[in-house]
């Protein structure tokens, strides 16, 4: 009695893998109810490929690099930060203690100076946690890129997160304090991965990039701290109103 | 004359960004199509297209010349689109933990899981179906079939992709099928 085929053979046979597809094909042939079923199978799959994608036109390429141009022209990073984590530390208590002076200490000013300074100032810090997380962003790149199965030299990327640990603690807090719930939120997550890399070897062994790269991956870290950023970046241009107009929310 | 794949990308490893500026516009639209059969979602498939060249760019000194520029951008395309489902679907976990206590969804400023304007512009039920049952597949199972039946790759490429044996890609390919055929075939017959 002739055996019908499977449906792993049927699905093989459609996208013409495997290296059985002349007895496949013989059998189709021979079988009737082999035939049905992958006249089914192929109706199946047929509609399936019929499911539409939204078209983009000729321009879309010139649109993608228009927009990877604008992220590349910004200056990297904070270049006026330093390198060095105290430094780094120093200047994000300065930043942060002169938001939470501004918003808690008695308003004796004129109302539109208030509202001046305290634009300004919610500028200041959102460029700063912008800045802080697109170098967050990009240390957990490199190690999320790394060319699987080889040794991973981190030494620039562990001095990186030293600095990123400090400022993010402050960042933290201060989030936490103002109610943003959404940057504390990536903040908390974010913390302990720098301190990870930050505490690390300077050269990791393959398996050590594969843990810190699912650990990275399977917490979803890297993509809240681009969303957040970019969050933070678009409140970061609403902060800064044309002239003549009044400070908005400040949350962070 | 046109810059083929392997010229550009030896120029913009130089460091010219005229040369990455081609490859750009010569694999956008492709990008877009296969992240968007990965995420069913325009705005995702646009934030896994920028993701993609960005980590090319990053990467360029590691891309291997004996490969296919475009496989090796269809694989970080891959990777950014599976990133980009498990933060959703974890994101879906924390909003219904969330829920529960009463709490603020803290990523709420994410884009809406729901489905999209150009998902629910899908012609008819077979078109809202297939949306569903995509939706539904592991993420697995959903990168291995879209890798295998809207871009063509082989089993084995698409195993390296994911980072499975091959074996395990295929057997990712049977059940998205299988889960594909079992929600279809009632309304493939009755048309």
């Amino acid at each position: 009695m002739m055996n019908h085929l499977t449906e792993e053979q049927f699905v093989l046979y459609y996208y013409g893998e495997g290296d059985g597809s002349p007895a496949v094909r013989a059998h189709l042939d021979a079988c009737e109810a082999c035939r049905a079923e992958y006249a089914s199978l192929q109706r199946v799959l047929n509609v399936v490929d019929s499911a539409p994608v939204p078209e983009r036109d000729a321009n879309y390429g010139a649109q993608v690099w228009s927009r990877l141009k604008l992220r590349w022209d910004r200056p990297p990073g904070l270049s006026w930060f330093p390198r060095h984590w105290l430094a780094a530390a120093l200047v994000a208590t300065l930043v942060v203690a002169a938001f939470l002076a501004g918003r808690y200490y008695p308003k004796a000013n004129l109302p539109s100076q208030t509202a001046n300074a305290g634009q300004v100032r919610e500028r200041i810090l959102l460029v700063a946690v912008g800045d802080h997380l697109e170098r967050s962003q990009t240390v957990l790149l490199e190690l999320v890129n790394a060319q699987p199965g080889q040794s991973l030299d981190v030494a620039a990327e562990r001095e990186r997160a030293g600095d990123l640990v400090a400022e993010n603690r402050l960042y933290r807090q201060t989030a936490a304090r103002t109610g943003d719930t959404r940057v504390a939120s990536v903040l908390d997550d974010l913390e302990p991965v720098l301190l990870e890399i930050a505490h690390g070897p300077d050269r990791l062994t393959p398996e050590e990039v594969e843990s810190l790269r699912q650990r990275i991956e399977g917490d979803g870290i890297l993509f809240k701290v681009r969303v957040v950023g970019s969050t933070v970046r678009h409140r970061e241009e609403k902060a800064a109103p044309p002239a003549g107009q009044s400070a908005g929310q400040s949350t962070l | 004359m046109e810059l083929s794949d392997s010229v550009a990308v030896a120029q913009a490893r130089a460091g010219d960004s005229g040369a990455f500026r081609v490859l750009v516009e010569r694999h956008s639209r492709n990008l877009f199509r296969l992240a968007f059969r990965m995420t069913g979602n325009q705005q995702d498939a646009e934030d896994v297209v920028q993701e993609t060249f960005l980590r090319a760019y990053r990467q360029l000194s590691k891309f291997d010349d004996r490969a296919s520029f475009g496989t090796w951008l269809y694989r970080i395309a891959a990777n950014c689109s599976l990133d980009l489902i498990r933060v959703r679907k974890r994101r879906g976990a924390q909003t219904e933990a969330a829920a529960e206590e009463g709490a603020p969804d803290p990523m709420q400023s994410l884009p809406d899981p729901a489905p999209a304007p150009d998902r629910l512009a899908m012609s008819g039920e077979v078109g809202r179906q297939v949306a569903a049952v995509l939706d539904g597949l592991s993420e697995m199972e959903r990168t291995a079939f879209v890798l295998r039946h809207y871009e063509g790759m082989c089993i084995d490429d698409i195993g390296r992709t994911l980072g499975v044996q091959p074996n395990a890609a295929k057997h990712s390919i049977f059940r998205a099928v299988q889960k594909l055929r079992r929600a279809l075939e009632p309304l493939v017959s009755s048309a």
